[in-house]
């Protein structure tokens, strides 16, 4: 009766493990199919608002637009339609914000009965006109001719150069400046952290002596638990002035302040999973180099290192997760301008932070909350590919 | 690993234990919370939540049933909130754009305005700036990136260092609206998520202009007086220059709600828009409206 029982015992338990892993493993897997289903709509949408559309006059020769001609226009940048290949006439502008210009509140009438007579009135009498309203505001056989736009393409979104998600009437998304601010704050971070928490790694586990050790420990695994907020604060009124001053530059928030910031937060998580998998290698290893006459350094170059790879690998690959994704930090010290990336002592915008300034106020379901979708498959790519190449080199030296 | 993996393990029936007090927590939070008889949820500009903070505490401590929760996160925030129907009042420091009104009449919803007090916006700049005064167009062609240098308005041959908001803050579209004409601002404008983010980085940066509400105020900044008219009169950012219109940028901060729910609100709003409710107003440093 006892034996059964406990057998019994036994494989509720490992229905219960195997279980709980299954549901990990799944919701792991249907966040990253909600991440795609809601990104990669984006690349049917056109770059203005759903039902919108743009009218000009009916002798006007274009026939096809860019976001980027309508940005240009309205910014006024662009004043007269012979600059894109029309007439000599200027540019006349309506949009929805335009609407108080020509009309009162009421004259607009409830529920802006009275606006489609005016935009269509608008569009007959004024030859440079270009007008970019909702369908439902001009009447079914308005006096004009639409322009049509093209859809926003996979090439485009990703190597525009201008990432103005907002602008209205045309919204601009061009994430290159985007990419390259996240790989140069992410691989600069990298390259501070690794050494660093490899050295203090080494460092602990084999030279340093038990009570220097046991002081260092906590301390280090402190680190780890202080919020990211507090570090970005910390980079913008120490590291940021720091940086400033060093370099004499006219502004200190840089991609070097977020490096360094995301550095340091990395440190604990490296160092403290490299030095458990460093103190792991057996003593019978360590002591036969010892004996066949290597020194000590000898011995951790050569032998205790590859032996531990595995270990240091998974501490790097966690530390780089977290540099990479971190959002409040980067926010406060690297400046958020979203341009193109020169030298890493100039403001820069990544993903996270951009993602994270922009999701609260992106209306569900829009284009501007399907392009930050878009940017997140972005970022999870980038980190997959982070990781197989971290594995890749930590493998390919296991087997030398 | 394997030591921490063995370390965590909790026995099942600890698990059954751990659960039904989770459970239970839960279900007497639940019901506490449904004792208050007025709840509120306020949510959206970083502006007024200050303001908003301190009617709530004044109001809750004189209606010890009601409870007023308020969050922040940017007026786009809020008034996506509302729009979804997340939250009962939406606080923005600026109108609603002609899109968001769209949206709103397209959802079936429709939705109230209350001017509940009046913000001076301040243009900010390092204290060792020799600038003391700008006009409008000036500040227009700073943001958009046509002006690059302090020397092209009369200061040091600095670059100028430009700060904004990030584009969820209704401070951002107040001052792209007005101050820049509606003009998109440059790429290379610094966004930063917070005014105490602007305060910090423009009193450490020589060349740093920045804008800012009138209550975030502090003596680490300067601020700089403005002109509408061309240079012929410059007003700096005071109460008294907002309160008599003098000073050009002052908007109006606004709650917004659903009409439906107005019975549950209205107690609330009526403190905020009475006497003892515009005195905290002004103490938190805006400009109190005139009843």
């Amino acid at each position: 009766m006892k034996f059964s029982a406990k057998k019994f015992f036994e494989k509720i338990i490992e229905g219960i493990l195997f279980l709980s892993s299954t549901v990990t493993t799944l919701t792991v897997l249907l966040i990253i199919v909600f991440l795609f289903k809601e990104g990669l709509v984006l690349f049917s949408q056109r770059p203005i608002e759903k039902n919108d559309v743009i009218a000009v006059h009916n002798d006007n020769r274009l026939t096809h637009i860019s976001a980027r001609q309508i940005k240009d226009i309205f910014d006024q940048k662009i004043t007269h339609w012979n600059q894109i290949g029309g007439s000599n006439d200027s540019i006349l502008l309506f949009s929805t914000s335009y609407i108080t210009d020509y009309l009162s509140e009421d004259e607009l009438g409830e529920d802006f009965s009275n606006l489609p007579a005016k935009v269509d009135s608008l569009l007959r009498v004024s030859p440079g006109m270009i007008a970019v309203v909702n369908r439902r505001h001009l009447p079914a056989g308005f006096h004009g001719k639409e322009l049509q736009i093209d859809k926003i393409t996979v090439w485009n979104f990703l190597t525009g150069r201008e990432w103005f998600p907002t602008a209205q009437p045309a919204v601009q998304l061009g994430v290159l400046p985007l990419i390259l601010g996240t790989l140069m704050v992410s691989i600069l971070a990298i390259l501070i952290a690794l050494p660093v928490g490899l050295a203090t790694a080494i460092y602990m586990a084999e030279v340093a002596d038990s009570r220097i050790r046991n002081i260092l420990k906590p301390i280090i695994e402190l680190l780890a638990g202080i919020p990211s907020v507090v570090y970005g604060f910390f980079g913008l009124v120490i590291i940021v002035p720091f940086i400033r001053n060093l370099f004499d530059l006219p502004v200190g928030e840089t991609a070097l302040a977020g490096s360094i910031v995301l550095g340091i937060m990395a440190l604990p998580t490296i160092i403290t999973i490299s030095e458990d998998a460093i103190r792991n290698t057996p003593r019978a290893v360590k002591e036969a180099s010892l004996a066949l006459g290597a020194n000590h350094w000898q011995t951790i170059v050569r032998v205790i290192i590859p032996y531990s790879i595995s270990g240091i690998t998974a501490g790097a690959i966690l530390g780089i997760g977290r540099a990479i994704g971190e959002t409040m930090a980067v926010l406060m010290v690297t400046g958020n301008a979203a341009v193109m990336p020169h030298s890493i002592l100039q403001p820069v915008r990544t993903i996270p932070a951009t993602v994270a300034a922009e999701l609260g106020e992106a209306s569900q379901g829009g284009v501007h909350y399907q392009a930050l979708f878009a940017l997140g498959i972005i970022l999870f790519l980038i980190t997959l590919l982070i990781n197989f190449v971290v594995e890749y080199i930590s493998s390919h030296r296991k087997f030398r | 690993m394997v030591v921490l993996q063995a370390k965590n393990f909790v026995s099942p029936f600890k698990i059954n234990q751990n659960m039904k007090n989770i459970i239970l927590s839960l279900a007497i939070f639940t019901f506490s919370l449904a004792a208050y008889s007025q709840k509120i949820v306020i949510k959206g500009s970083d502006t007024v939540l200050p303001l908003s903070q301190k009617e709530a505490e004044t109001y809750m401590k004189a209606n010890t049933t009601a409870s007023i929760t308020v969050i922040g996160g940017g007026s786009g925030v809020g008034i996506a909130a509302l729009i979804d129907g997340t939250t009962d009042i939406a606080m923005s420091s600026r109108p609603l754009k002609m899109d968001e009104k769209l949206k709103i009449q397209e959802s079936g919803k429709a939705y109230k305005e209350v001017k509940i007090a009046d913000d001076a916006l301040a243009v900010i700049v390092n204290p060792a700036n020799p600038v003391k005064k700008l006009t409008r167009e000036q500040l227009e062609e700073i943001y958009t990136g046509k002006i690059t240098n302090w020397k092209q308005v009369g200061g040091d041959d600095m670059k100028i260092v430009v700060y904004s908001r990030e584009s969820s803050s209704g401070t951002y579209e107040f001052f792209k609206e007005h101050v820049m004409n509606k003009k998109n601002y440059a790429s290379s404008c610094l966004n930063m998520p917070a005014t105490g983010a602007i305060i910090q980085s423009v009193s450490q940066t020589k060349g740093a202009i920045g804008y800012v509400g009138l209550a975030y105020l502090d003596k680490a900044v300067a601020d700089v007086a403005v002109s509408y008219d061309k240079g012929k009169t410059y007003v700096m950012a005071t109460y008294e220059n907002a309160k008599n219109k003098t000073y050009p940028i002052v908007r109006p901060l606004y709650y917004y709600y659903n009409p439906k729910i107005e019975k549950q609100i209205k107690p609330f709003l009526d403190y905020v828009l009475s006497a003892a409710g515009q005195k905290v107003v002004k103490d938190i440093g805006y400009i109190d409206i005139g009843k």
